[in-house]
């Protein structure tokens, strides 16, 4: 198939704007044909995955980026890297990949990126409009990107987020295209108790379900009695995109492109409607966690994706002044550490016991101990899927409230 | 590029082409057909290769060196950081044979192409034909 460049596009990868650019434009261009575009489009904004360590190669490639001086062209916010530069959290890694892991977030920042350091640039402010075409990475970031915000972008990779940020260009395919877009089955969740969905729990447990039976096709959930909070849409989305290939969900009277169910399915019938009952919440409820009958829990984590200010106000109330029995780490972004500070709930939390981390997480770099049969309790379906594979703890799974009490006895507390 | 010849071929049965995703170095090795899709970031090592996601039912595995033949490929963003990472290790599979294009896991073989490191090839096969070559010798090359 035939990619058709414009005269612009033809002069970027003929090395007119440099090597580094060239080079970028030949990573946008080879991903389109495996993609079957046909052209390519314009993009205003990226978000950056490619800034946390996994290896030297990410660093290599970063820094022959630099070395050939490619520059973004696009606004480009950072995902979370591996280290917590602030200095709120500290880390296990050996000094090696300290090291690495340093260079590669310098890299970044040297091609002109900001340094957002988190996978919440939605509440960063980064926020583009409604039909607007971007270049984001991060699965969270990219479905709430597409489903809450009503921006357009793929689920853009490591490495090709930056080329595309470099560029400001992407394969013209995907959810780029209105068509794509559309919903194609009905997720019913009105025989689910009002009650229920009232529970902050009820977001990230419907929202795994959800990933695992669309995989990546487009959805619309209806028989919503409760109007999400966007804490709330961040958490559904995050587990849709850990537990299936989401990247985008709409939700009937909520979401930007679907005021009702059938302007998300374009008034076609849907392919699908699956009826979601009480029995299969509660069996996706059991299945978010890995350890069943936990006595004792290790450790607590909150913040994937990274806690809002709201989040954080709700922690400090329901922890009320009491001291943490286990070592409990709530994650974020430094565009709500500076507000923790100036209303002084950083110094409450941390009295209290709360390991506050910055530009970082727990599942992406080795920052609680090692615990080869560890019991790690969180609120979140993100964590919930990740950790056991990253960090080696297995998982308990509950409400923040839960997670407070259990972390205040040392035991597990469901409420 | 997308769709030019490749062929996979099980030792002593016949060659069967499939259509190359990315060219890379031809050869031989044992096919390991995944029971499930998996997501590279978080449920493989990148410094192992072994499947770490508990809920994977070849958990455990190590993926190195095989004929990887994948049904399908989910969650997050940085599976392209995780294979090529396992290609600059020299631990990544032999070649990888996918239902569909994934531009996510694919851009980690774009990345070593432009970096000059060897690389794996990729093939497209469609997963009801990726059983049949689970656990066989396989040979493969790029046409």
């Amino acid at each position: 198939m035939q990619l058709a460049l414009s005269p612009e596009e033809a002069a970027l990868l003929a090395g007119a704007s440099g090597e580094g650019a060239a080079m970028a434009m030949r990573l946008v261009c080879d991903s389109a044909r495996l993609l079957g575009a046909k052209s390519l489009v314009s993009v205003q904004s990226a978000h950056i995955d490619g800034a946390l360590y996994h290896g030297d190669s990410g660093t290599l490639f970063a820094e022959r980026l630099v070395a050939m001086g490619a520059r973004a062209g696009v606004r480009a916010t950072l995902n979370v890297g591996a280290l917590d530069l602030t200095g709120c959290s500290t880390n296990r890694l050996p000094a090696h990949e300290r090291e690495m892991a340093r260079r590669l977030m310098r890299a970044y920042l040297s091609i002109g990126c900001e340094p957002t350091w988190t996978c919440a640039p939605y509440q960063a402010g980064h926020r583009p409009g409604i039909g607007t075409d971007v270049a984001w990475g991060e699965s969270n970031a990219v479905v709430f990107c597409n489903s809450v915000l009503g921006a357009r972008t793929n689920r853009y990779g490591d490495y090709l987020d930056i080329a595309c940020a470099i560029t400001g260009k992407a394969p013209r395919t995907g959810l780029h295209l209105p068509e794509n877009r559309l919903a194609r089955f009905v997720f019913d969740v009105s025989a689910l108790p009002v009650e229920l969905q009232h529970e902050e729990s009820f977001w990230p447990v419907t929202g795994s379900l959800y990933g695992r039976l669309a995989g990546e096709a487009v959805g619309v959930v209806t028989g919503l009695a409760v109007m999400p909070d966007e804490d709330r849409l961040k958490a559904f989305g995050a587990a849709a995109a850990s537990s299936g290939g989401v990247g985008l969900f709409h939700m009937a009277g909520v979401t930007p492109e679907a005021p009702d169910a059938q302007t998300a399915l374009a008034m076609q019938p849907p392919l699908e409607t699956m009826k979601i009952s009480p029995e299969d919440f509660r069996a996706q409820l059991l299945a978010m966690a890995t350890v069943k009958d936990a006595g004792h829990i290790d450790a607590i984590a909150i913040g994937s994706p990274h806690l809002s200010f709201a989040e954080f106000s709700r922690l400090a109330g329901l922890i009320a002044g009491r001291k943490l029995a286990v070592p409990f780490y709530a994650c974020t972004g430094r565009h709500v550490l500076g507000l923790l500070e100036q209303g002084n709930l950083r110094s409450t939390l941390e009295a209290s016991g709360i390991t506050i981390v910055v530009d970082t997480c727990v599942v992406v770099t080795p920052i609680m101990a090692d615990l080869p049969s560890g019991v790690l309790m969180t609120n979140s379906g993100k964590f919930a899927h990740y950790a056991p594979g990253n960090t080696g703890y297995g998982v308990v799974f509950g409400s923040l409230a839960d997670c407070v009490e259990s972390a205040i006895k040392a035991r597990v507390v469901h409420g | 590029m997308a769709e030019s010849p490749g062929f996979l071929q099980i030792s002593g049965g016949e060659r069967q082409t499939a259509p190359v995703l990315v060219a890379g170095t031809g050869g031989r090795a044992a096919g390991m057909a995944l029971d499930a899709p998996i997501s590279f970031w978080g449920g493989v090592d990148p410094s192992t290769s072994r499947i770490v996601d508990v809920r994977h039912p070849q958990h455990g595995q190590m993926i190195a060196g095989t004929v990887l033949l994948l049904p399908g490929t989910i969650g997050s963003s940085s599976a392209s950081a995780v294979l090529l990472e396992l290609i600059h290790r020299n631990i990544a599979p032999a070649a990888l044979v996918l239902h569909e294009p994934d531009a996510i896991l694919l851009l980690g073989i774009l990345v070593a192409r432009e970096m000059g490191w060897p690389h794996p090839p990729a093939f497209k096969l469609a997963r009801e034909h990726q059983p049949e070559f689970a656990r066989q010798e396989i040979a493969f090359g790029c046409g």
